[in-house]
């Protein structure tokens, strides 16, 4: 802590910090452009000029760049100062003189940093008589608008694009005052991260495109807290929903999980809400058909069906809320509940639960990974299963060349100079999976090979660790001391981060890594370890219950169940087909609750239509641990309604007395009353009774518009908001107008701060966690004692003459439920393809693009190869994408070459 | 049979034109103000607007006749009906014309005072059965103010009486074939006129119905006929003290050339404008300024106005 | 007291003034054009909708009676895809009109609406999209700003540089 003199009084500052945040912390207001919490200075923009004094004698100063000075005892600092305050007015007005006027169709107006800077410095008329400076403009594809006229040449692109998330596609070029900020050619940008540019980008140069198709102003758009449910990281959103469709989704900063930034399936993934494909009304399949009906007869159908007498079986999901879940459980009797995992996925979660639970290594939080110094990964594609884990992977990836840098007296947020000291040198990451990964131009080292052989990689690492553990033979010399070199920079780290999860589909990689990441803490290392799951609630579902579909099909198959509720989950996923519709064809009567129309629901007798996470309210709990709670943004005009709720209203119709619930939290209780991992969960978020002085909290910001207008083509009295029983949040802009306590922040928005740059306000210090601490509640913390290691060494791959092993290849678009019915990310989503290494396309006498006859579990299908880099030789990769058959992977199957069509 | 049916015949010709005489006025308020602030005022029904009346009573007896539940029932429907028959048993001792008047009372002044003071009944009993508190203050300010200036009011009659020797009204209009009484009696003509402002409760006395901190003080519950008879009992107050003021000290109807009746008429008509006219013109006091007005001035100077009659009269006797 | 008899004779003199009200609907005003009525949307010189959606006016509305939704054609021309004032709302302050950037909304001197029913004081688009520029004949908002459309490409509006181009290298 130093002391620094602003305006002639005192304030503490945080050492090493730069002047530009240490002010902003203390909530000065400072004009900036080119500096970025988490990317720190470039010292670019010229926006930030503040004064310093070199004693109390100096009246003149010197004009400084606040953002790329670091603070010193005693400086004394003037921002008010008039030729600190002329100057940034100048650059503001040099800025100005290019920029277009045509805020009224740019969709970042009321939200735009260079339109609240603009407004902070006093610069309002034009003096600059000449042209102004155009740019044509590119296609970037269906999620990312690019506007050139708009730039301001602060190079926050390019430095979030290729330096933060390693993209290689988007860059400036041209010359001089024509600096020109795109990709060298018109094309979908790259980066599973581009949809950031949108938030990153100070003005309307790059713009959600989903947003513009139907647009409002962020002051229009009603919104709460929220999560993220398109992978398991669950990061912190906020959607934003206008006349009753949602119209975006941003960021909601958590430091302790996503931080800044959201993955494209996450931003953009939310049009699933809008589809067409979405159950509305409660349906009845009757000998005539589908036919809607309304929700009161629908639940006296279903209530009539539970309460007949016949046993009932409850099947959840893994990315149904811990609520939705535990209601179930109610429904059904512990005995009578699944999860709703497959078989594999079963095994994968109770494996993962269980190294967690028991084992000695901490499950760190994002935070907590981007500070990882070193990094081993193990089978998982991270980019395509947990898109923004990989984001913090890669930072944890430059902390290694940070620390040199650093050295050399390099303060961390200077960001320029430290891109000049360590030259693009990468930090100990190594990356171990069945093909090439998008992670892996982060990695020093990569090792491509089936699970089995990444296992054992693995073993051989810990075995480097912990003498005690078997052996591992038959590696290469080569892979030995990659193994060698592994270990060593493991052990060289503070605190080491190993990486691994469902994504390999294999036991055996989980168990590997887990004996590293518990060898590193038997030798005093703090230790993390990862495990990716593929779903929201993935971990939640997990800890309530780990039993897979096919016990559910066992116990079935005696004949003693009636009726089975599924909720939120396409078993037709999970299962193979023929086994699916058996297991329905088990029960006389199916009630399924779900959002979009799948396989499931088009099997049911009762379909009632769900809430999705923009409808309702439940916790969620991503895979580090931590339970998470997300709020209803909208109340749609359907007969949508959370699937707890749905469950209660069968409980309570049929006159089963099987729970007291009034509101949410009610259920929440019951359930950290009943599961002892839950214990903890209900202060995960403040109740629904929580006020501020006596006010809720409002969804809708003060500006919003159209509040008599919106409905009176339909009528001219307008309605009673809709009352909320179940969260502290109002569907109204009547409430509580200052900053809500932080897991209620429904949007940030400070005075003169409109964009979402003022997250600074809503922070304990500029870029640090949110004041009160950031949200969520981690539910699971290492056991010191431990684990005993698992001994098992798989043995090691051989490819077989006809067999192939085919192993899984997460992507990004296309292998998440929910998301692939959102129409940009759908177009983005890759065909259905079998990748092959080039060098097995001999063996099959086929070129890229021929087609594939597959044979696996007893199927067949014929898919066009691709050549995927990275794959060993007689190893598949089968993309999880929609229009493929499902499939238990890793699996054995045979690969032929498909009759030539006749040409 | 004659005996009767003459006085009957009177008593309803005058009770008639009374009250059509107070709709009336309605109108010729709204004409008058608007006349005063640069207006035109209801001109829209009839020739000059003159049917406006009509409207507005056509209009007032369709209103619901609402009683709140909350308020005290029988003392509720009672209060305006008091009031209204208060002010027209007053106008039993005027006389119009030699020969049109209900009684010859000798006792006519004191028979008016009487009846005035009934009145404070009718907004005393408002304000208390409507059971709200804005009727209640009403209510409260409005006993307390006719109490205060009921004192000089009589006292300030006492100078006419003195000067005649009788409380007959018709008497004390004989006396004044010489000379009208506003000469002598100048004081006493000012302080009746203000407390007869103050009795009527207009503006700028109109405390007890202030609006802008009363909404409609004793009178806020009422609606429909019920506080038409309120607002008639008004009007009815005004055409009676402008009727007192002609008779006692503009000799009522005594001049020349035109019958009896209308020089009444026309004399009252002015004193019921001049009521208008201060309506357009002055703002309401606070009700302390009131109540030390009433007490601290008027009745002082009233008092004096009577010592100074007695002690002339001593002197001239 | 003087002062009262004073203002009650001021008052009384008024009774020989001239009346300042104006007889309607038998003798009409003159307004002024900038007069607060019923609200227009008016057009471009080359006849397209000035509107751009852009949400200014339905934000400064303080009784909130505008509504509307932003579309784009598929030359990016932005224009609303619905555009809904409910004048039963309605207060005619003119921020509306002072807000907007492209003088697309206008107050006119008419104020004669009166209706039977609320529900006929909501006015859509079709009742408000006038065929004329209105008060401000000239103004051409894509001619003065960057965004290229339909008609005027990058570069091609008042004031404006050729475009640059991704590889525009050349010093």
């Amino acid at each position: 802590m130093a002391k620094i003199l602003i305006e002639n009084r005192e304030y503490e500052v945080e050492d090493g910090q730069n002047l530009l945040q240490a002010c902003l912390s203390h909530g000065f207001n400072i004009p900036y452009f080119c500096w970025h919490p988490a990317m720190h200075s470039a010292g670019a923009c010229r926006q930030c000029a503040v004064k310093v004094f070199k004693d109390e004698n100096d009246t003149r100063g010197r004009i400084v760049m606040s953002c790329v000075m670091p603070v010193a005892k005693g400086m004394r600092v003037s921002i008010d100062d008039p030729e600190a305050k002329a100057f940034r007015e100048n650059v503001i007005e040099w800025l100005m003189s290019n920029h277009p006027h045509d805020c009224p169709v740019c969709d970042e107006g009321g939200e735009c940093h260079l339109q609240d800077m603009t407004q902070m410095t006093g610069h309002v008329y034009r003096r600059f008589r000449f042209k102004k400076r155009t740019y044509k403009n590119q296609y970037l594809g269906p999620l990312v608008n690019h506007e050139m006229n708009r730039c301001i040449q602060c190079y926050r692109c390019v430095r979030f694009y290729r330096g933060y998330a390693g993209g290689r596609d988007l860059d400036a070029f041209a010359s001089r005052n024509r600096v020109y900020f795109g990709r060298s050619e018109d094309g979908v940008l790259e980066s599973p991260f581009s949809g950031n540019l949108v938030e990153v980008c100070p003005t309307g140069v790059f713009t959600d495109k989903t947003l513009k198709s139907h647009f409002a102003r962020k002051w229009d758009l009603q919104t709460a807290p929220s999560v993220c449910v398109h992978c398991g990281v669950g990061c912190n959103i906020i959607p934003g929903e206008r006349y009753g469709e949602l119209r975006r989704v941003s960021n909601r900063y958590n430091g302790e999980v996503n931080g800044y930034f959201l993955c494209d399936r996450g931003r953009f993934g939310y049009e699933f809400v809008n589809s067409p494909q979405r159950v509305k009304e409660a349906l009845l399949k009757t000998a005539d058909g589908v036919q809607e009906v309304s929700k009161e007869e629908a639940l006296r159908l279903a209530s009539h069906m539970i309460g007949m007498g016949g046993k009932v079986m409850a099947v959840g999901s893994p990315r149904a809320t811990v609520e939705t879940n535990f209601a179930l459980r109610t429904l059904a009797g512990a005995e009578n509940f699944y999860s709703g995992f497959s078989r594999h996925e079963a095994r994968l979660a109770s494996l993962i639960v269980e190294v967690m639970e028991k084992g000695p290594a901490r499950s760190p939080s994002l935070k907590e990974v981007r500070s990882a110094d070193a990094v081993l990964v193990l089978g998982e594609d991270v980019t395509n299963t947990a898109p923004i884990l990989a984001l913090a992977l890669r930072q944890a990836a430059k902390n290694g060349p940070l620390k040199t840098a650093m050295k050399l007296g390099i303060p961390f947020w200077d960001d320029m100079a430290i891109k000049t000291a360590t030259q693009g040198k990468k930090g100990p990451f190594y990356a171990a999976a069945p093909y090439a990964t998008d992670d892996d131009d982060a990695a020093v080292k990569t090792f491509h090979g089936p699970p089995v052989e990444i296992a054992r990689f693995a073993a051989a690492i810990a075995r480097e660790l912990n003498p005690s553990l078997p052996i591992v033979d038959g590696h290469s010399e080569e892979t030995a001391s990659l193994a060698r070199e592994v270990a060593q920079a493991l052990l060289e780290a503070e605190r080491p981060l190993v990486v691994s999860g469902t994504g390999s589909g294999s036991e055996a990689v989980i168990q590997a890594a887990a004996n590293v990441a518990w060898a590193l803490c038997a030798r005093g290392k703090k230790a993390g370890l990862t495990m990716v799951m593929p779903e929201c609630d993935s971990l939640g579902a997990a800890l309530i219950d780990s039993k897979g579909l096919d016990e559910a099909f066992a116990a079935a198959a005696e004949g003693e169940f009636d009726t089975l509720v599924i909720a939120e989950n396409d078993i037709f996923r999970r299962m193979e087909t023929e086994d699916a519709e058996n297991f329905l064809a088990s029960f006389s009567h199916v009630i399924v609750i779900d959002h979009v129309i799948n396989d499931t629901v088009k099997a049911a007798h009762i379909t009632l239509p769900g809430a999705s996470f923009a409808e309702s309210t439940g916790t969620l709990i991503n895979f580090e641990g931590r339970a998470q709670k997300f709020f209803q943004v909208f109340v749609s005009a359907g007969a949508q309604q959370a699937s707890w709720r749905w469950l209660k209203d069968m409980m309570d119709s049929t006159g089963l007395k099987l729970q007291k619930w009034e509101s949410l939290d009610d259920v929440t209780s019951d359930a950290a009353a009943v599961i002892p991992a839950f214990e903890k969960i209900t202060r995960a978020a403040p109740k629904h009774g929580f006020r501020i002085a006596g006010q809720k909290i409002p969804r809708q910001t003060h500006r919003r518009s159209g509040r008599t207008a919106v409905e009176a083509d339909k009528t001219v009295y307008e309605s009673k908001p809709t009352e909320d029983e179940d969260t502290p949040f109002s569907f109204s802009m009547e409430g509580f107008q200052g900053q809500p306590p932080s897991p209620l922040i429904a949007r940030f928005w400070a005075p003169g701060w409109n964009s979402v740059q003022s997250v600074t306000k809503y922070q304990e210090y500029a870029g640090g966690p949110l004041r009160g601490g950031d949200p969520g509640l981690r539910l699971i913390e290492p056991k010191v004692a431990g684990a005993p290691f698992f001994k098992a060494v798989p043995i090691s791959f051989k490819a077989r003459k006809y067999g192939w092993l085919l192993v899984p290849m997460p992507r990004l678009f296309g292998s998440e439920e929910l998301s692939v019915f959102s129409p940009p990310l759908a177009s983005l989503q890759a065909k259905p393809f079998i990748g092959i290494a080039e060098e097995d396309a001999e063996r099959l006498e086929v070129e890229e693009g021929d087609e594939i006859a597959v044979r696996a579990n007893g199927k067949s299908f014929g898919l066009p190869a691709i050549f995927v880099p990275g794959l060993t030789r007689g190893v598949a990769a089968v993309p999880l994408l929609p229009g493929m058959a499902m499939l238990t992977l890793p699996a054995w199957g045979v690969l032929t070459r498909a009759k030539r069509r006749a040409a | 049979m004659q005996g009767v049916i003459t006085p009957l015949i009177m008593i309803i010709a005058i009770l008639v034109s009374l009250t059509t005489m107070s709709a009336g006025l309605i109108w010729m308020e709204r004409r008058l103000l608007a006349l005063w602030q640069d207006r035109y005022g209801p001109n829209r029904v009839g020739p000059f607007g003159l049917l406006q009346v009509v409207a507005d009573m056509l209009k007032i007896f369709a209103k619901e006749d609402w009683v709140p539940p909350f308020s005290d029932r029988f003392v509720f429907i009672l209060a305006p009906a008091v009031i209204m028959s208060a002010v027209l048993f007053a106008f039993a001792v005027v006389p119009f014309a030699p020969g049109i008047s209900v009684i010859d009372l000798d006792i006519g002044i004191l028979f008016f005072l009487a009846m005035s003071s009934l009145n404070i009944y009718g907004i005393v009993l408002a304000g208390w059965a409507s059971n709200s508190k804005y009727s209640l203050l009403g209510g409260v300010r409005g006993a307390a103010q006719m109490l205060s200036y009921e004192v000089f009011m009589g006292l300030s009659l006492m100078g006419v009486v003195m000067l005649v020797g009788t409380f007959n009204l018709r008497g004390i209009v004989e006396a004044q074939q010489g000379l009208w009484f506003f000469v002598p009696q100048f004081p006493a003509l000012v302080i009746f006129f203000i407390a007869g402002l103050a009795e009527t409760h207009r503006i700028p006395f109109d405390l007890p119905e202030a609006e802008n901190e009363l909404v409609a003080g004793y009178h806020t519950e009422y609606s429909g006929m019920k506080f038409g008879m309120f607002f008639v009992g008004e009007y009815l107050g005004i055409v009676l003290i402008s009727a007192l003021i002609t008779t006692l000290f503009f000799g009522g109807w005594l001049g020349p050339v035109l019958p009896p009746v209308i020089w009444f008429l026309l004399k009252t008509m002015f004193f019921i404008m001049l009521f208008i006219l201060l309506r357009a013109a002055l703002p309401r006091p606070r009700f302390g300024q009131l109540m030390s007005f009433g007490w601290k001035l008027m009745l002082p100077l009233s008092l004096l106005n009577v010592l100074a009659t007695g002690a002339a009269l001593l002197l001239l006797a | 007291m003087l002062s009262i008899l004073q203002s009650v004779w001021k008052m009384m003199l008024h009774a020989f003034r001239e009346r300042v009200t104006v007889q309607y609907p038998d003798e009409k005003p003159v307004l002024a054009p900038r007069y607060r009525g019923r609200i227009i949307l008016s057009r471009d010189p080359d006849g397209l909708e000035r509107c751009v959606a852009c949400y200014l006016c339905a934000a400064a509305c303080p009784v909130d009676c505008i509504a509307l939704q932003a579309d784009e054609t598929v030359d990016g021309r932005r224009y609303p895809s619905f555009f809904r004032i409910n004048f039963s709302r309605c207060i005619f302050c003119g921020y509306c009109e002072e807000a907007c950037p492209t003088y697309a909304i206008q107050l006119t001197p008419d104020y004669e609406m009166s209706e039977y029913k609320r529900p006929s004081l909501v006015y859509e688009k079709k009742d408000l999209l006038i065929s004329g520029t209105g008060k401000y004949p000239g103004y051409w908002y894509y001619k003065v700003a960057g965004a290229a459309v339909k008609g005027k490409d990058k570069g091609d509006g008042l004031e404006e540089e050729p475009p640059v181009d991704v590889r525009s290298l050349m010093p």
